[in-house]
């Protein structure tokens, strides 16, 4: 059987996890390529911790299996080493600088791990950190940080740079379509920063 | 496309004229995408419940229209009464019964398999395998319906339901029927001479009725080898990805199974493996068959019970079938160490401040509580029961009778408590108890994805409606202490709480306030509240609130831009440092 390349998005419920697979799956579409999905729906999107699959190719179920993703995109530090399990050693992690923290750690004092204890725990892997925050207030709106990563990861994707921006176009609510390219290609270029780094 | 919109795409074309149904996860989005859509003219209808939604339906379709009924699994629980003997009845339009489960209850209270309602209720059943499964699944499940007289079970998982794929769609297809009720006591009144027969009668289609599913192309098996796996549903998919090539393969997507053709497979096998989730449906059937050929599966301890399958947990059944020599998938441990990330009550949400007072008015008391998304009010410790929809009042007066002596306060939601809830109430007052009930009235069906209800003021396709007064219905069952108050008003609510603790009887309190998030979407802005740092105390009271746009440091509230400006906040903070916030 054919391989498929398998892609997990990680993050925080109202983040935009959804339509950031919306968009990947939407770029397969337009590559006329079969892919197949999983994801939150329901409880967990009241701010808890959320996972998007999406596997290009696919020619089986949607669910990726733990220690076999091909890319990880996490919205989030504390949810990339949440779910850095799903990639293999070697594994490629994308991922945005901030850390929102999870209520509980206020309510209850629970200790929450600085970004430099988590990216010393996120070694074996290939890392590329993106600073999403500030790259989408750059293209116009603080809302278009899915979109910033998903041009940070583009990269590392066998998807043509112009499907997806044709898909983010596509997805994206009408009035916004400028802003999300342009936090697309901003994402690309911090991207393309890592790769040659 | 989602796995929903598949299937609802799918009833456009095979000429729906009618759909009812109960939001419940997974299932909600099939009458979410059929009432937003312009392809085909059909009715639409959210109902105040599964049963109520059920009998709608097959009504309908005994008056010749094609019709779908949608429900999660545990939803069928409260359909399950029309269900068995709508079997009886039959139907003479299609009639399609979608009823979601949910394996590892992502988002439910059990891991119940609606394949056991349908053998209960000697219905067929189709258990698709993929998103396009499921979509071509629909237009045999409504001609089938038809051609045998009863009701259709289709039977998605959440990974078909929540999946997205994509999808060969067909164009919706034009054929309308008008509905027209013909009389025949013989059968429609089901008093026992009628039913009688038409047990006899309903017996009399099973057979032929699994043949047929073979026939028809849902069961499927290729002998490829002396071992053989048997799976169902979306398990069959894990299983392609992961069978060696030698190894047999039968699928099953459809039930009643046809023992005969199953029995030629696997006797041409020295050892069969079951995959499948949930129930070891299938496995008790291949058991029945297999004679002496070795079958492992649940029964055996080869394959969980429990939770949901993916391609590492059907390799790692293979491998210890001996099917595959090893699984072939690492299992590396995941990182537990982390704090946790639960799903949590939205900034603003009145919810959050209705048990803030509840907690204050009724510092010890049992509080039952229902099922939305409330039920979150369990991280506030105010959330003592939850196990069925409606389900918080009855428990409630049972407590209240058994003798506890505490206060006893129960929480539900508006629509929970037009669903089942109003029969308890009803019942509590009849019967005498001591009770409070705060119905937390937010007048949406916010948790599932913001389906209206009657207490909205628009049915499901947008058509406005009389909002059902929730007072008049307390009122009416008797209840002569209902109040209405404002969650954001704490000092209001507090003393409102306080006055029914005072009072005898059941009393009802009905804190009102729209969902944070239609209240957003509906164009209401407030102005947000910030913290006068120097005010600020450390004392953690706000904190203990559990307002995600409330963060801390330095010993020091904060509030984000998360906030909604419900300035409840500033009621709890006994230091008056947190008011509305002045932009400079």
């Amino acid at each position: 059987m054919s391989r498929s390349f398998d892609i997990l998005i990680v993050g925080v419920g109202g983040q935009g996890t959804i339509l950031a697979s919306n968009v990947l799956g939407e770029a397969c579409l337009v590559e006329g390529r079969h892919v197949a999905g999983a994801e939150t729906h329901g409880m967990a999107q009241r701010g808890g911790s959320v996972e998007s699959h999406i596997r290009i190719d696919a020619a089986g179920g949607p669910l990726i299996s733990p220690g076999t993703a091909d890319l990880l995109i996490a919205f989030d530090m504390l949810e990339a080493l949440r779910y850095r399990h799903y990639l293999p050693p070697g594994g490629v992690m994308v991922a945005a600088e901030q850390i929102i923290v999870p209520t509980p750690v206020f309510q209850q004092k629970l200790a929450i791990p600085t970004p430099e204890a988590i990216i010393a725990r996120l070694e074996g892997i290939e890392l590329c950190r993106v600073d999403a925050a500030a790259l989408a207030v750059e293209a116009g709106s603080i809302l278009a940080q899915n979109i910033v990563m998903l041009g940070a990861a583009s990269g590392y994707m066998p998807l043509a740079a112009g499907s997806l921006i044709t898909a983010v176009m596509r997805c994206v609510p009408p009035k916004t379509v400028a802003i999300n390219v342009a936090a697309f290609e901003k994402g690309m270029d911090a991207g393309e920063a890592c790769r040659t780094a | 496309m989602l796995g929903n919109e598949g299937i609802a795409h799918a009833c456009l074309e095979a000429n729906i004229d009618f759909a009812s149904g109960y939001p419940g996860t997974p299932s909600s989005e099939v009458i979410d995408s059929l009432r937003v859509q312009h392809e085909r003219r059909l009715y639409v209808e959210w109902s105040v419940n599964e049963k109520v939604a059920f009998e709608n339906a097959l009504a309908a379709a005994w008056c010749g229209l094609r019709a779908l009924v949608t429900m999660k699994h545990v939803g069928l629980n409260v359909a399950a009464d029309p269900l068995m003997t709508s079997a009886y009845t039959g139907v003479t339009g299609g009639f399609v019964i979608l009823a979601a489960d949910d394996p590892f209850a992502h988002s439910s209270q059990n891991e119940q398999d609606s394949r056991r309602y349908a053998h209960f209720a000697r219905i067929p059943c189709l258990d698709p395998a993929s998103v396009q499964e499921a979509h071509d699944m629909i237009a045999g499940a409504f001609s089938l319906s038809e051609e045998v007289g009863l009701p259709v079970m289709v039977r998605p998982t959440t990974r078909i339901c929540h999946s997205k794929s994509d999808v060969a769609l067909g164009p919706a297809g034009s054929e309308h029927r008008e509905g027209q009720f013909h009389r025949d006591p013989k059968q429609y009144v089901v008093i026992p001479a009628h039913t009688r027969v038409l047990h006899t009668k309903l017996n009399a289609k099973q057979s032929g009725l699994a043949t047929r599913l073979v026939e028809l192309g849902f069961n499927t098996a290729g002998v490829r080898g002396k071992t053989a796996v048997i799976a169902s549903g979306i398990a069959a998919a894990y299983v392609s990805e992961v069978i060696p090539e030698e190894v047999s393969f039968a699928t099953i997507g459809a039930y009643p199974i046809d023992e005969e053709w199953l029995a030629a497979f696997v006797r041409q096998h020295d050892a069969v493996v079951v995959v499948e989730e949930l129930d070891p449906v299938v496995e008790e059937v291949v058991r029945q068959v297999a004679g002496d050929i070795p079958v492992f599966g649940k029964k055996n301890g080869y394959a969980p019970r429990e939770g949901e399958l993916n391609p590492a947990a059907v390799a790692g059944i293979l491998a210890r079938a001996g099917v595959l020599a090893e699984s072939g998938f690492p299992a590396p441990d995941p990182i537990t160490d982390l704090p946790p990330r639960p799903p949590i009550l939205c900034a603003g949400c009145m919810h959050r401040a209705a048990f803030y007072a509840i907690k204050k008015a009724f510092p010890d008391a049992v509080y039952p509580s229902d099922i939305g998304c409330y039920t979150l009010g369990l991280q506030l410790g105010v959330v003592d029961t939850t196990i069925c929809m409606g389900a918080s009042i009855t428990v409630a007066s049972g407590i209240a009778h058994s003798g506890e002596p505490r206060d006893v306060v129960c929480t539900i939601g508006d629509s929970t408590f037009l669903h089942t809830g109003l029969q308890g109430l009803m019942n509590a007052v009849y019967n005498g108890a001591n009770m409070t009930v705060v119905i937390l009235d937010n007048r949406i069906t916010a948790m599932t994805g913001h389906q209206p209800n009657p207490t909205t003021g628009q049915t499901a396709c947008g058509v406005e409606s009389v909002p059902v007064s929730l007072d008049a219905i307390c009122r009416a069952c008797g209840v002569s202490f209902v109040e209405t108050v404002d969650p954001y008003d704490l000092t209001g609510t507090i003393e409102c709480l306080k006055a029914a603790r005072g009072t005898a009887g059941v009393k009802v309190v009905i804190a009102k306030q729209p969902c944070v998030i239609s209240a957003r979407r509906a164009g209401v802005r407030r102005k947000s509240f910030a913290v006068d740092t120097a005010a600020c105390t450390g004392c953690r009271a706000c904190v203990r609130f559990g307002c995600p746009a409330i963060e801390f440091a330095d010993e020091k509230a904060y509030i984000t831009d998360l906030c909604t400006g419900c300035g409840v906040c500033a009621d709890i903070c006994p230091a008056g440092a947190i008011s509305v916030e002045v932009k400079t």
